[in-house]
């Protein structure tokens, strides 16, 4: 058993597990963080997807243990209130999902992959960058949609931004 | 899986002290030692976390001579702009191992000392000459690799880095497998100051080799062109429900001339 303390969307918590418990059955299970999905528990399928110090990770290779001391986003985190993030409000425009399983992972590693690219996203990036995130409904069309249009959007946001600041 | 111990290690001293408790493995990105946990097929008592330990972490580019630590993420590998500038091909395969989120944790002493008979960092070490650092002496990639599975590390020996002289002229091509991302075949092809040499992984029966055919027939002629015709033998080449060794064969030739073609661009 070991105790681990971590920040999770902004709150510092606290909690012992064992040390073979894996990331994603720590927030769910004794932070009741229920968003971040187990699908297919062996790496591929991206349903787990979270960020540990601002990176996208699956949730489901990483021992709790490993990641405390960390900073953790879940898709509990990225809203603002009742004002949706973006990429979520993108997804909710464009209907990038059907059945919505795979949605928390896509939208994390979506997040993290505009965050990558401030120089904008084509479709045929990202495209490739979801190879790690699996939809099974098919759904990509819309969700490949969703992201562009996100990305539109805050690089709009960061200009205006940078405007205000100059 | 089963109960495990975990220790978080400060330094690399720290960590080969770890390491002696019970039946303890080394942690890196942990991309292949916890799914293979989960499966039970690696059970360890104990497991020394090395992905905090600073001294092994980063790209140093001094010349030509490339230093890479061993627990430097594929996603560092892939960005870094020293690193693209002095050897863009190991940029480039790094860029295109597994997906986004494994090359933010998966890391190249975890993958070498792993030596998956289809991971990407094996063919290019072999191909780039390059000398596997551990916390006990310094280990020719030729040396290194023995097996699947196997490498040349004691028990107790931690690979601290990866160093190699940059190439005049490199590249590596992969044929992927579609769902595991791993190369059905492989090829990186270097041209350094010694000479070329060519490595193929996802191929052997008994890992990553080189391809002594491919590399005479580029010393004469480093273009696509002279591996016009080149049959490689189906023997000592796995066969499974991915392919066959006589398709492997074929793909061996197919990704050498892709990655010379490359190479020259």
């Amino acid at each position: 058993m070991s105790d681990i303390s971590l920040t999770v969307n902004g709150k510092r918590v606290s909690g012992t597990a064992e040390d073979r418990t894996l990331l994603v059955h720590f927030l769910r299970e004794n932070l009741g963080l229920t968003g971040t999905h187990v699908g297919c528990d062996t790496s591929q399928c991206g349903a787990c997807v979270i960020h540990v110090d601002g990176k996208a990770v699956k949730s489901c290779t990483m021992l709790a243990v490993q990641a405390s001391g960390s900073n953790v986003v879940t898709i509990e985190g990225l809203a603002d209130g009742a004002d949706l993030h973006p990429v979520q409000a993108a997804f909710k425009e464009h209907h990038g999902l059907q059945c919505g399983f795979c949605t928390p992972g896509m939208i994390m590693a979506a997040t993290d992959m505009i965050n990558r690219h401030p120089e904008g996203l084509d479709e045929a990036t990202v495209r490739a960058e979801l190879e790690g995130n699996i939809c099974r409904c098919t759904g990509y069309h819309n969700i490949v949609k969703a992201i562009l249009a996100a990305s539109e959007t805050m690089a709009k946001g960061a200009r205006r931004k940078a405007k205000q600041a100059a | 899986m089963y109960s495990v111990n975990y220790h978080r290690a400060a330094s690399v001293a720290d960590a080969a002290k770890l390491l002696k408790s019970g039946d303890a493995k080394l942690l890196s990105g942990g991309m292949t030692l916890i799914p293979a946990m989960k499966t039970r097929l690696a059970a360890p008592s104990d497991l020394v976390d090395l992905s905090r330990i600073k001294e092994l972490q980063g790209v140093k580019v001094s010349g030509k001579t490339v230093t890479i630590g061993a627990a430097t993420t594929h996603h560092d590998v892939a960005s870094d702009e020293k690193l693209k500038k002095a050897c863009p091909a190991l940029a480039h395969m790094a860029s295109r191992i597994g997906d986004p989120a494994v090359r933010y944790k998966g890391t190249i002493g975890g993958s070498i000392a792993n030596n998956d008979p289809a991971a990407d960092y094996p063919a290019a070490l072999l191909a780039l000459d390059a000398t596997i650092v551990t916390n006990k002496r310094e280990v020719a990639a030729g040396k290194f690799f023995t097996g699947l599975f196997e490498t040349a590390l004691k028990d107790g020996e931690i690979i601290t880095a990866v160093t190699f002289t940059a190439p005049a002229k490199a590249a590596y091509e992969k044929f992927r497998n579609p769902a595991s991302r791993y190369a059905i075949v492989g090829v990186f092809v270097a041209k350094g100051k010694d000479g070329v040499r060519v490595a193929v992984t996802g191929a052997g029966d008994d890992g990553v080799f080189r391809s002594k055919e491919i590399e005479a027939a580029l010393t004469k002629s480093f273009t696509a062109a002279a591996l016009d015709g080149m049959k490689i033998s189906a023997k000592n080449l796995m066969s499974d429900i991915h392919a066959s060794a006589d398709y492997r064969a074929n793909l061996i030739a197919v990704m050498a001339k892709r990655a010379v073609a490359a190479a020259n661009a």
